[in-house]
This record gives C-alpha cells, structure tokens and sequence, in this order.
C-alpha cells in the first residue's frame, strides 16, 4: 500500500519541519522529489541526506517569475511529468487586525495562497495531459476555527480550503486529486521557542496531550497522495490530535 | 487541406481521441466530438502550443467547431 515508486513529487518550504518530514515520507515510499525551498544549503543538506532520487530546486515563493519557472524546472529534472505537487511552504506576520501592515497581509498571502495557485496552475497542464496527478496543499487547523492574531495566515489557509475544493471539482474527471491536509500545533523551531506558560497554554487545548510531529502530517500526504486515496478529492483532513473535530 | 487545417485537425484527433474522418470543418466540439469544457480549454491550449498565439478567453469563446479554430488560427498567422 502507499507505494509510490516511480511517482515524481515537488515538495515547497521542504526546509521547514513538516515540509522536510514530508519530503522524508514520500521519498520513503519510493518517490523521486524535488525538494524547493528558500535556503540552498538547508535544501541541499536535505537531498545529501536522502541520497538518491533528490533533486534541489530553490524558489522564492514571493517572487512571481521564479513561482511561474518552478514546475517547468521540476517537469525537466524529472524528465517530462510531475505526478505529486506539495503546497507546503507558508510564512506567518502576525499581529492584530488593527495594527496590521499591509504588507503584512500581502506577504502572507502571496506565499501561502498566491504561490500555490500558480504551482497548481502550472502543474495542472501536464497532470491533465496525463489523466493522473495529485496535489495536497498544507493548510492548518486555524484556517478552520480562527486564531486571533492571524487574520492574514488564516485567510491565507482558508484560501487554500477553497482553492482545493474548486480545483477538485474541475479536474475530478482526469484522475487528478486535489486535497488538503490541515495540521494542528506540531512541534518545530517556533513552537520550540515557546516558554512553559505558552506551551501549557496550547497543550490544554489539545485533547491529546501534546504536540503533533512533522512525520504525522507526512503520512496523512502520503495517503493523499498514493493510488490508494484515488476517490477521496476535496478534502480537508485533519491532524491535529482531537483540538478541533470538524 | 492548407497547413493549418491539417495541424488542427491533428490536435483534436489526438486530444479527443476521435475518428480523422469525423473531424469535419463543421464539427462542433462538445455537440459532435464530445468534448467537455475542459476539453475545449486543453483544446485551445494546444493551439496555442502548436502555432505559438495566444487566444484571448473572448476569442476562445467563439471558437466552437473545427473550423472555427482553423479560421481564427489562419487570420491570427496572417496577422
């Protein structure tokens, strides 16, 4: 089951925690990924540490030209077809509505939102051609329920929501699934940096008692992203150990 | 058969997956070839591919049979 052996696969943010713990996850199961992100050498320490099958294609998400260059350059390293496209990478500034910048705003959403409909866009055309493609999108528990402070970042996951939904239906006749995953607190540098006080404060809103691991949300990509989810399209699914049962 | 013709004819055998000989100038994509509008956007897509325009959407619009796409192709060369 989940095998994903000879499946190309274009991990965004794979720097990041999840984003790396996914990049790990479907490389596991036999994918050939492109691994993209903002920091060269943390992308490249990534692909050294996977060995074969990796290739390292850095991207500036808030640069529109190089967002546009991203799946022809992924299409190419892979010699012709992307099967798996990972809307993972996401920025955060926050701050509260009445205090927020626009650039604020027009940041997060460029990288969270706006990134991944170009990524899609692109990535669309050939899985049509294909009659084959899967595309997950990493969107949050707070997309769903709110989150004070964040008006931009749950806009932006919100967005993402629908954007699945949409893009699901129009494409849901050439085999190409469109779905989400919406993790709740996972551990990673941010949540490392919180103090007890913070940390309790969050625990207690988690049924299950304590944070999620970047390898947990990877497997809920995997799923999407195999043979085996081919029916399920539009989806959101959460993992976020009880904090919002939806 | 100009050039043309030929060439679209191609694209619309090989993205609907139809008879040559059912691909008509009068052939209407969706009534006759079975196209569905996803088709019709591939469709134009591949146009553009093949004959390097660019299709505006209101242009697209009018574009509903074989010859259609022939004629806006011949005019958008000439151009």
């Amino acid at each position: 089951m989940f095998d994903l052996s000879g499946r190309t696969a274009l991990v965004t943010g794979a720097t990041g925690g999840i984003g790396g713990a996914i990049a790990r996850a479907l490389h596991g199961q036999g994918a050939t990924v492109a691994v993209s992100g903002t920091r060269p050498e943390a992308l490249e320490a990534l692909a050294s540490e996977l060995g074969e099958r990796v290739h390292v294609l850095a991207c500036n998400l808030a640069d529109k030209d190089a967002v546009e260059a991203l799946v022809p350059q992924a299409e190419e390293t892979f010699g012709g077809s992307l099967d798996i496209l990972v809307n993972n990478a996401g920025v955060t500034r926050d701050g509260l509505l009445m205090r927020m910048k626009d650039a604020d705003w027009d940041d997060v959403i460029a990288v969270n939102l706006t990134a991944a409909f170009r990524l899609s866009r692109a990535a669309v055309k050939g899985m049509m051609r294909r009659r084959r493609g899967r595309i997950v999108s990493i969107g949050s528990v707070v997309g769903a329920i709110g989150n004070p402070g964040q008006v931009n970042y749950v806009s932006s996951k919100a967005g993402l929501t629908g954007l699945t939904k949409a893009l699901a239906a129009e494409v849901a006749t050439r085999g190409i699934t469109a779905n989400l995953v919406a993790p709740g607190f996972i551990a990673s540098p941010m949540t490392d940096s919180l103090n007890e006080t913070q940390k309790g404060a969050i625990l207690g809103r988690v049924p299950m008692g304590r944070l999620g691991e970047g390898h947990e949300i990877a497997a809920a990509v995997v799923y999407l992203a195999s043979d085996e989810a081919a029916y399920v399209t539009g989806q959101t699914l959460h993992v976020n150990g009880g904090m919002a049962m939806l | 058969m100009s050039d043309t013709a030929e060439r679209v004819k191609k694209i619309v055998v090989e993205h609907l997956g139809v008879e040559a000989d059912k691909v008509t100038e009068s052939a209407n994509f969706i009534d006759d070839l079975g196209a569905d509008s996803l088709d019709t956007v591939e469709l134009v897509m591949a146009f553009e591919e093949e004959f390097n325009v660019e299709i505006p959407d209101d242009a697209a619009e009018t574009i509903v049979t074989v010859g259609d796409a022939i004629k806006f192709l011949d005019k958008s060369a000439a151009a």
